[in-house]
This record gives C-alpha cells, structure tokens and sequence, in this order.
C-alpha cells in the first residue's frame, strides 16, 4: 500500500505546516527542532515510498551528454574522481553514468583521484558498475587507473604537460609505457575530453584553470550542487556541460535511458533522489514563507507599540 | 558523570551489540565475514546519529563522532600521500633497492637533484613538529605559498579574468546557429524551445545587462541616482537573485547527503528498503 504509506505523512507534513502558519500569524515561536523533524519527515517519505517525477536534460547538461554520444568510438576520455564520501550521495550518480555512457558508446578511459578518498569510490564505480554492465571490457585495454597523486594543483600543473611523469605506473604497477591507451597518450593535450567530477578544491574549477584553458582541451563536470554556481560561469566556452547537483545527475541518467535502452532498467539514484529533494524543497519554501509572516507580522507588532 | 549519564551511556552500549548480532546474524547466510560486516554496518549507522545527535544539542556521542571523523581523515590522507606519491613517484627514481622493498617497479635515471630538493623541503616541513627547530619550517611553507601564489595569479588572470570578460562580450542579436534574419524572420520562424533564438537572444541581454548593472552598483565615485541609480537598483538584484540561486543550490547540495544518509540507515542498517 505505497499510496497510503506516501497520504500519510504528507497529510501530516501539511497539516503542520498549517499549524506552524497558525501560530507564526498568533506571533508564536518555533522550536528549531521542529524544523528539523520536518525535513526529516520529507526527506524519509519519498525514500520509503519512491515518489518519481520525469526529468529532461536541460541544454547545459545535453551539451556535455552530446559530446560524448558523438566522440569517434575509440577516443580517450580522462576522467577524475576528486570528492569523498561525504559529497559522494549527489556526485557519484554522475560518474556512474558518465562512465556507463563513455564505455557504452567503446571510448577509452583513464580514471584517476586529485582526492586520496576518491580511490575508494572510484574503486565502487569499477566494482559496482563497469564490472557487471561491462564484463567484457579488459582492466588495461579498455579502461586503465591510474590512481590518485598528492599535490592538487601542482598534479595538474605536471600532467598538462607530460602525464607519465606524475602517473608512471597504473594502481597496479603496470608502468604506463606498456598499456596501449597511453600509446598516443603523453600529456592531457592528447585527451579527446576531460571528466571531472567533485566539488571541492582540487575540483573541476582547477582542472580549467590549469588544463582546460592552458591546453585547450574541452572539459566537461559533474559538479557537487553547493559549487555549481561558481563554475555556470565557464559554459560553454571554458566547460562545454555542466551536471550542477542531483537535478543534473537525474538529467543525464534520463537522457542516457532515453538514448540507450540498455540502461533503461538500471539503477538511477538521481532520478531516485529526485522526490526527496522536491518534497525537501517545498517545505523548506513554506518556511521561508512561514518566516517572514511571523517577521513582517512582529515588525507590524513593534510598530504598533 | 552523573547517573543519568550512565544509563544513557549503557542504553547506547547494549543498543550497539544488539544491533551488531542483528545485522551479522541477517548477514550469515550470504556473507562469511558477516561479524566484521555487521559491526562495520551498526558502527556507520552509529556514527550517523552520532552526529545526527547534535540537532537535539551537542553531546559527547557528537564530540566523539566528529574526533574520529578528524583524526580519521588527517591519517587517511597522510598515508594516501606517502604511498602515491612517495612511494609512488620517488623511491622507483631515487633506488633499486628501496623499489624493491616497496615492490614498485625501479625507473633507472641518473642522478638528479631536482628529486632531493622536495625531499629535504619535506624533512624542513616535518620540523614543525619540533619546538627547537620550528623555524626552519618556514622556508618550505614560504616555497609552498609563493608557488601557488605565483601559478594562480597566472591562471586566474587568465581564466577568471581575460576569458571571462571576453565571455560577456555576447552578440546581442544573436550567432550561429540563431543569426540575425530580421525582425519579420525573427517573428515568423519564433521558437520559445529553451534551445530557440529567443532563448538565446534573452540570455545575451540578461548577460549584457546583469554585468552592466551589477557593475554599476559597485561604481561609487558617482552618486546612485536617476537613471545611474536605477541601474545600480536593478545591479542590486541582479546579485540577490544569485544569491538565492546560490542558496538554492546549497539547499538542494545539503538535502541530496541527507538522503545519502537516510538511505543508508533504511537500507544497509535496517532492510527497510531494497
């Protein structure tokens, strides 16, 4: 009875809304923690009863799924795991797909982290994701690792210019020289595209500033939502799409369904994501309204006095 | 500690081992490390609440969860470093012999001194450790904020400046693939898509527009008034509706990792979902 399961607690969400507005217009405080339970509330509904809405990718995020879809099969993508665990529920449903949608279309990527956590996620990503939808591809042929390097800005500054002097061997030890990506491979230059997925600082804002404009190398990223503002920016001359948060993650998992029925029955966070974000929002917009009732109706109050 | 303490303490305690047997006995039939995983799995959902705990009020169950997550994190990162980098990069130029006992392939090259020069830089920023010879940490830490300075005052003067205001240097009637036909083409061939030329040429104006009356508001060598100060009115808004984007943004950004988070507690630690 999911119907009933998703009735209930949204009567009771706005219900209490209601109620707060009540008490915001009899000029009564909130507790904080009501808020909180509120969004609780919101955010575990839609988890325990999905709630699903449709998504289209919007020309930001259709630019980069373009580019990808119309890369000669064959092409080198390079791609850069840079967040951790904490970022990982909204960016890694973007390089799950990204990296579903290159290997889909038989592009060859090079993972590698600017983060020492995103070793592990990237590890999640092959185990979870490439291993079963891809059995057939080769660890060293049709998708290598690299790793993750210590230095941030300055890994960067190195590999735009000769990437084997920073990565000489693969996680495994495989000195680079011998895996045949790297054969037409010296320096990010030689990249048909750039991924960089994450959100925080080494991140897709220093993958432009050192090697997308220096190199002129196109760059695409799956950005956390919270730094997504700052890099809009940069589309589409210095970032040629742009997955900002979840909304963009949902976007580019419905388009890769729409384009490869493949994937049309794999798992799609971002679509998933999408109900707890959209009840999440209206609640949080009817505090927002509720709040500046009480303020306005306060300020109305001193005024009187 | 006061009584109450304790019994909130033991609460939490025998919660934790029950919910440990739980977990690894659902684990059993499908795992054969189910006791580490089962422990793995309740210490996670602990730490959740942990720090969950702190929207009631901060608590020593908050201030625990937040020292691991801290101590953790500075261990992981460190040993991250020395083993990619160190090892990774270094030893194989510097040794045979110590390649092999990293068991990571050698890469003969002669003698350089450009490998040695972060090595010792490393040892001289190691010294902060030590109260006699801080000092000598500074020369390292000069190295690292010069250098950084010096390459992002480049790259940022590139990309954050000259490209950008090349950037908001946009057709105002439009470009490939939306040129300028005409008022009578433009009126019959209208497309409202997202992707149309009126998209297009209203994105160029707001561009156009937004930067020019944004910079307007920070122009105070005029006084803000008559057409100048209405442009500054609409710059003002201009920077609040991207604040609010920003906001907008963060929200979204800050509910999708408490989904992160709820997920995991209603599916790995309780089974509630699949």
């Amino acid at each position: 009875m999911p119907d009933v399961g998703v009735m209930v607690p949204l009567v009771a969400i706005f219900g209490g809304l209601i109620w707060l507005l009540v008490r915001a217009i009899r000029g009564r405080e909130v507790e904080r923690r009501v808020i909180f339970i509120f969004i609780f509330v919101a955010v575990a509904t839609p988890i325990l009863f999905p709630i699903t809405f449709q998504e289209h990718a919007t020309p930001v995020v259709k630019d980069l799924f373009d580019r990808i879809e119309n890369l000669p099969p064959g092409s080198t993508i390079l791609m850069s795991f840079d967040f951790d665990p904490a970022m990982a529920p909204e960016v890694q449903p973007m390089a799950n797909a990204l990296a579903r949608h290159s290997l889909t279309r038989e592009h060859k990527i090079v993972f590698m982290c600017l983060w020492a956590t995103g070793q592990s996620l990237l590890n999640t990503t092959l185990e979870y994701v490439i291993k079963p939808d891809f059995p057939h591809l080769v660890d060293g042929v049709d998708f290598v690792n690299v790793g993750y390097k210590a230095g941030n800005e300055g890994v960067l500054n190195v590999i735009v210019s000769d990437f084997k002097k920073m990565f000489p061997t693969d996680v495994n030890g495989v000195p680079l020289d011998s895996i045949e990506i790297f054969d037409k491979v010296g320096s990010c230059r030689d990249f048909d595209l750039i991924l960089t997925v994450g959100g925080g600082r080494p991140g897709p804002k220093e993958w432009v500033l050192f090697v997308g404009d220096p190199a002129n190398v196109p760059i695409g990223a799956g950005v956390a939502a919270v730094v997504a503002p700052q890099l809009y920016p940069y589309y589409p001359r210095q970032v040629i799409g742009i997955l900002g948060g979840i909304k963009g993650a949902a976007e580019y998992e419905s388009e890769l369904a729409q384009t490869h029925p493949r994937f049309e029955d794999m798992e799609k966070p971002g679509l998933r994501m999408m109900g707890p974000q959209t009840l999440a929002h209206v609640v949080i917009m009817a505090f927002i309204v509720i709040g500046n009732i009480a303020f306005f109706r306060g300020r109305r109050g001193r005024k009187t006095e | 500690m006061n009584r109450s303490t304790y019994i909130v303490v033991g609460v939490v305690v025998v919660l934790f081992l029950l919910s440990w047997i739980l977990k690894a006995v659902s684990l059993s039939g499908e795992d054969h490390r189910y006791i580490l995983h089962g422990f793995l799995i309740t210490m996670s959902a602990f730490l959740t609440l942990a720090i969950f705990s702190f929207l009631y009020r901060d608590n020593p169950f908050y201030k625990f969860a937040e020292h691991l997550f801290v101590g953790v994190s500075a261990a992981f990162w460190m040993t991250q470093g020395f083993w990619s980098t160190i090892v990774g990069n270094l030893i194989p130029r510097l040794s045979a012999g110590f390649s092999e006992f990293f068991m990571v392939p050698h890469q003969p090259s002669p003698w350089n001194i450009a490998y040695w020069i972060p090595v010792i830089l490393g040892i001289l920023l190691l010294m902060r450790l030590s109260a006699k010879y801080g000092w000598l940490s500074r020369w390292p830490l000069a190295l690292i904020v010069g250098t950084t300075a010096g390459l992002n005052f480049v790259r940022y003067l590139r990309s954050d400046f000259i490209v950008q205001v090349s950037s908001t240097f946009v057709p105002l009637l439009g470009r490939e693939p939306h040129q300028w036909q005409g008022g009578g083409a433009f009126i019959s061939h209208l497309d409202l898509s997202a992707t149309g030329q009126l998209a297009a040429l209203l994105t160029n104006w707001i561009i156009f527009l937004g930067v020019f009356c944004g910079i307007v508001y920070f122009f105070f060598s005029k006084e803000h008034t008559g057409v100048f100060g209405r442009a500054s009115r609409v710059g003002i808004w201009v920077l609040m509706i991207t604040f609010g984007a920003s906001f907008g943004y963060t929200v979204m950004g800050r509910i999708s990792l408490l989904v992160g988070r709820v997920t995991f507690l209603f599916r790995d630690w309780l089974e509630l979902i699949s």
